[in-house]
């Protein structure tokens, strides 16, 4: 189980509880949380739930398989920390992970 | 991809007559070409995709599916690759890479014209589009609208159009990579940008783009464009973002290349019911609130609808038992199983 914050382009955030084992992507579905499109439904086939994790947590979430950096080439400004969020999956050491939403998903 | 729209068939000058046309080649689509064919019901298939299997074949083709009834696990290409086997029986004519642009009721038929110019004739139509068309992304840059056609294009239709062109190719798939290489000798100049120094695209045009930069014929940046600069649609300038800070870059054409998104698109303007762009469609026949326009798959909508393959074959064999009706008024259908009955064997080609 873990606490994951998703803050909005504007500031505003969400505080939501995850199971372990789910999708950072489908918590947020979940509980429809703003900006998290997931067009594909988490098939890793488009980049519609790409969110920037914050900085203290990188280290924890992991950096992207080949298969999601070739992905995040679908997304629109793409940084360092970015990652699909269908492809970080929920376990006690995520527990208070904070992710920002993308201005814009396409 | 989109930019090719190969031969495929179709006749051009004339109108296609056909019984029924279904719009969308995905597995629902083309499992209402063996309901349908079942009842010796002809169809043609119009996908804006060059390739059947619709989101199947687009967004998951190596990806396991688990809930199709009596296969354990299938891809989306070998689920797409069994359909095609098992409708061969019934001679589909397939259109591909063109998108049906309008929709009309003409007396006792319907008129169903392309975006290609090819036009169709047919008693029945059968919406089948998924999630819409493949259409492809726009990046969310300010302004961009007003580039588009003018200055922005997502495909080339004439390369001598670029040629007084100074053109920033976005991408790091085949698309992107092809048209560098093919627009290079043609283009005033070309520039290649893409956020990272790895290319998704086939190892040699990789290859030869390198080469290119290289003997300084062409530019490669690493970074992403976050602003566009220019006139009444006509580009002069694009902002770039690159590890070192931003750079602006003289630039008269733009092609950005960020795959596909599933859009609607004309399907809007068809004069069907439409409820938060699904087509609402009754239960008995899956039609729509036009008689003779049944939708099927994840394109419709009714009570306790669920979005999956083994859902839209099911509506598939309904809307076929009405879509008979209409081909041939008044004959009757006798039920039929293919494990008993000889003539549904024979149709199938197995006796």
């Amino acid at each position: 189980m873990a606490k994951i914050t998703f803050i909005q382009p504007d500031g505003s955030s969400q505080v939501v509880e995850a199971q372990n084992g789910v999708t950072v992507m489908e918590a947020a579905k979940l509980h429809e949380v703003p900006g998290i499109e997931a067009e594909c439904g988490g098939a890793c086939a488009c980049a519609t739930c790409h969110v920037y994790v914050d900085e203290a947590w990188r280290e924890k979430t992991g950096t992207p398989a080949d298969v999601e950096e070739d992905m995040l080439d679908f997304a629109f400004d793409v940084r360092e920390e970015s990652r699909l969020s269908c492809q970080i999956k929920v376990t006690d050491a995520l527990d208070g992970l904070v992710v920002r939403v993308p201005a814009k998903q396409f | 991809m989109l930019e090719s729209n190969p031969d495929n068939g179709s006749n051009g000058g004339g109108t296609i007559e056909a019984d029924v046309v279904i719009v969308g080649a995905g597995p629902v689509g083309l499992f209402a070409v063996f309901e349908l064919g079942l009842l010796d019901v002809k169809a043609h298939l119009i996908d804006i995709l060059d390739k059947v299997g619709g989101q199947c074949a687009e967004l998951y083709p190596e990806k396991p599916i688990y809930d199709i009834p009596g296969i354990p696990i299938v891809t989306g290409q070998q689920l797409t690759d069994q359909l095609m086997e098992q409708i061969k029986p019934f001679g589909p004519t397939f259109h591909l890479g063109e998108r049906v642009d309008s929709l009309q009721r003409e007396g006792d038929h319907f008129r169903l014209v392309t975006d290609q110019g090819t036009a169709f004739k047919a008693k029945v139509v059968v919406v089948a589009a998924g999630g819409g068309s493949f259409t492809p992304k726009r990046p969310p840059l300010e302004g961009i609208e007003s580039f588009e056609g003018k200055s922005v294009f997502y495909s080339v239709r004439k390369m001598a159009e670029f040629m007084d062109k100074d053109v920033l190719i976005v991408g790091g798939g085949d698309s992107a990579l092809d048209w560098t290489l093919n627009l290079q000798p043609v283009a005033k100049s070309v520039t290649l940008l893409h956020r990272r120094d790895d290319f998704r695209g086939a190892p040699h045009s990789v290859e030869k783009m390198r080469q290119l930069v290289a003997d300084g014929k062409m530019r490669l940046i690493i970074g992403q464009v976050t602003q566009l600069h220019g006139s009444e649609g006509w580009l002069e300038a694009a902002t770039v973002k690159t590890k070192e800070g931003e750079e602006r870059i003289g630039v008269t054409a733009m092609l950005p290349f960020f795959g596909l998104t599933m859009k609607l698109g004309p399907i809007a303007d068809w004069g069907l019911n439409l409820n938060e762009n699904l087509i609402p469609v009754d239960t008995e026949k899956f039609e729509t609130s036009e008689p003779g326009i049944f939708a099927v798959g994840d394109i419709n909508h009714y009570p306790g609808k669920l979005k999956l393959i083994l859902s839209g074959f099911h509506e598939a064999a309904l809307m076929a038992q009405k879509a008979h009706q209409y081909v041939y008024p008044g004959k009757k259908v006798l039920f039929q199983y293919t494990t008993s009955s000889s003539n549904l064997q024979k149709k199938l080609g197995v006796k």
